[in-house]
């Protein structure tokens, strides 16, 4: 694919004419055909490097024998038919739906109406907030992990998946009042006001006007934030006990620790059943974003 | 209802200056309530307790033999040979992984790309992103079968000829610091790709119309007009390679012996392996410090807009 590259560089004529400034507008140009060339060689190469654990896990997840070797096997459904019942696969997935879904679902709802006093009114105690706010974001979560289970133990709340929903929403909301506040910046006050002389209150301007405006950006910060909890293995890991109500997160690990008689095809197809949903969101966020890479921008803040 | 209304209307409501709030401010701020009760309860909460248990002999077992102990647990640390061992792998990996490694190969990446065909771009940042997009645990098993003595890239080493090791014995430290690499370049890629994007083009070409290689134009032209980028950049990347434990955990469990033990499985292992929940947190309590100096720097370097 590359190489044909270098070929068509050299066919590449400029129409100048024999005069020497020509000639020398031709050697840059072929200098910067050939640099250009080389640029997207040395990107394919390095793709390709990036792409072999990917490519592993694929070719692992349709192989009966799988080993870490990196071999195309004659592909075979038996290692997802052996995941893909109750145990290994739905309850986990089911219990990181409930767990990240719920987490989500609050996270955003206390974002939005964060955000809208401190998009739109005035106060003394509305900069020293947002900078505790933009603070918080800057938190290792890691490391609060165990004070935060001392006090589940001690109010009860280990193992228990509200619990850990409550404390998953928490965890990700500095960023989503960050993020929803921005976006809310972004909509214009106009209607608001007109809506207001006629005798709107707050939550019903927030609810009818402000939110119809801006749920592209609702969207982007719940996809943002279900991405992040689904992706989360040691909030579960400190705050679950139970086999049964462990996500799909914590199991991949439990997988892989049965060290032994870990069949590596079969955690390769359950990672990938595992990754699936975070995957298509993101095709869904970048698609939002304009191609991935307004994320940059859009996390620049 | 209609009186805080008309009052909201008034100047000097909307900008209350001093004294008590008015009841309309309060009313206002009604809806930020949900989001400080779970944030005072789970956020500062843990908070307060990490400070508070940081001081005491906290066991596992429970909190009824639970003393006040100073800061023998700070005294202890400094003492302790596994702790600095973890201070220093943690160093070398944020500095290792995240300074050189990520904000390099995505600088790099961002820059190359720019002159790359559409095709070969599309495909470079597909790839890139698809490592990052991946949820961390997944990431550490696949990096955990890449470096594994039969995995791939030995297999990748013995066909270019050149010597193979036992990465995940020898040099297990290098190995998580590339799997960080691997997993976490697409976001500096990324802030660099857009950052490349706003640097005014003819800036560029003047400096290549003076004679400037393309070194020094990345170097003294880039560079310093993206220099707000780099800086953002290079706080968010350590705060996050700070606090990575799933990735080093999955692979190597902080093994073998301590050779990848950062600061976040050091705590983790000496809280809930010794059962010292008061050790661990004091440990925590230094990595919550070290990531709040980070972050206000960071918010320091982001404007919150002028009122």
């Amino acid at each position: 694919m590359a190489v044909t590259d270098s070929p068509r560089t050299l066919r590449v004529r400029p129409a100048a004419g024999p005069q020497a400034a020509g000639r020398a507008r031709l050697a840059r140009r072929r200098r910067a055909l050939t640099g250009k060339a080389v640029v997207n060689v040395s990107l394919l190469v390095f793709s390709a490097l990036y792409l072999v654990p990917l490519l592993w896990m694929l070719l692992a997840s349709v192989n009966a024998h799988a080993d870490f070797r990196l071999s195309v096997p004659s592909p075979t459904g038996e290692n997802f038919h052996r995941i893909l019942n109750s145990d290994t696969t739905y309850r986990p997935m089911l219990n990181g739906l409930l767990l990240c879904g719920g987490g989500t679902l609050l996270c955003v709802v206390c974002s939005v109406l964060a955000a809208y006093p401190l998009s739109r009114f005035r106060s003394r105690l509305r900069r020293p907030f947002l900078y505790t706010i933009l603070f918080s974001t800057g938190l290792p979560i890691t490391a609060v992990m165990i004070p935060v289970y001392s006090m589940f133990v001690q109010v009860d709340l280990i193992d228990s998946m509200p619990g850990a929903t409550l404390f998953l929403a928490a965890a990700a909301l500095p960023f989503g009042i960050w993020l929803t506040k921005n976006f809310m910046d972004g909509v214009p006050t106009v209607l608001e006001e007109a809506a207001r002389i006629d005798g709107a209150n707050a939550m019903q301007v927030l609810w009818r006007i402000v939110l119809p405006l801006m749920w592209p950006g609702v969207i982007v910060v719940t996809i943002f934030t279900f991405i992040g909890m689904w992706g989360n293995f040691f909030v579960p890991f400190i705050l679950l006990l139970s086999p049964e109500k462990l996500p799909a997160s914590v199991s991949v690990f439990t997988f892989l620790s049965a060290h032994d008689q870990t069949q590596y095809g079969q955690l390769s197809a359950f990672s990938i059943v595992y990754s699936i949903p975070v995957v298509m969101l993101y095709l869904v966020l970048a698609r939002r974003l304009g191609g991935g890479f307004a994320l940059g921008g859009a996390l620049k803040g | 209802m209609t009186a805080t209304t008309a009052a909201a209307g008034t100047p000097a409501a909307v900008r209350p200056r001093r004294g008590r709030p008015t009841a309309a401010g309060l009313l206002r701020g009604m809806p930020l309530l949900p989001a400080l009760v779970l944030l005072a309860v789970f956020m500062a909460g843990p908070i307060g307790y990490c400070v508070y248990y940081a001081f005491t002999d906290m066991q596992l077992t429970g909190a009824s033999a639970t003393h006040f102990v100073g800061v023998d647990n700070f005294t202890r640390a400094l003492r302790d040979a596994d702790f600095r061992n973890a201070v220093v792998l943690t160093l070398v990996f944020v500095v290792g992984s995240a300074v050189v490694g990520q904000n390099t190969l995505g600088l790099g990446l961002a820059v190359l790309m720019q002159k790359a065909a559409r095709p070969v771009r599309a495909v470079t940042s597909t790839v890139v992103i698809a490592a990052w997009v991946l949820p961390e645990v997944v990431a550490g098993y696949l990096m955990y079968a890449f470096f594994f003595q039969q995995g791939s890239l030995n297999a990748i080493l013995r066909h270019l000829g050149l010597p193979q090791q036992n990465w995940l014995y020898t040099l297990p430290i290098l190995a998580v610091c590339i799997a960080n690499v691997w997993r976490g370049t697409a976001f500096s890629m990324l802030v660099y790709s857009a950052a490349l994007g706003d640097v005014p083009q003819e800036l560029v070409e003047a400096a290549e119309v003076d004679g400037a290689g393309p070194w020094q134009r990345l170097w003294r032209v880039t560079l310093p007009v993206i220099r707000r980028s780099v800086m953002t950049n290079l706080m968010l990347i350590t705060l996050q390679t700070l606090s990575v434990f799933g990735l080093i955990y999955t692979m190597t469990r902080g093994g073998p012996g301590n050779k990848t033990e950062t600061l976040p499985i050091f705590m983790y292992q000496q809280a809930f392996t010794s059962s010292l929940i008061g050790y661990g947190t004091a440990v925590a309590l230094v990595l919550l410090v070290v990531g709040a100096l980070f972050s206000v720097v960071y918010i320091r370097m982001l404007k919150v807009e002028e009122d």
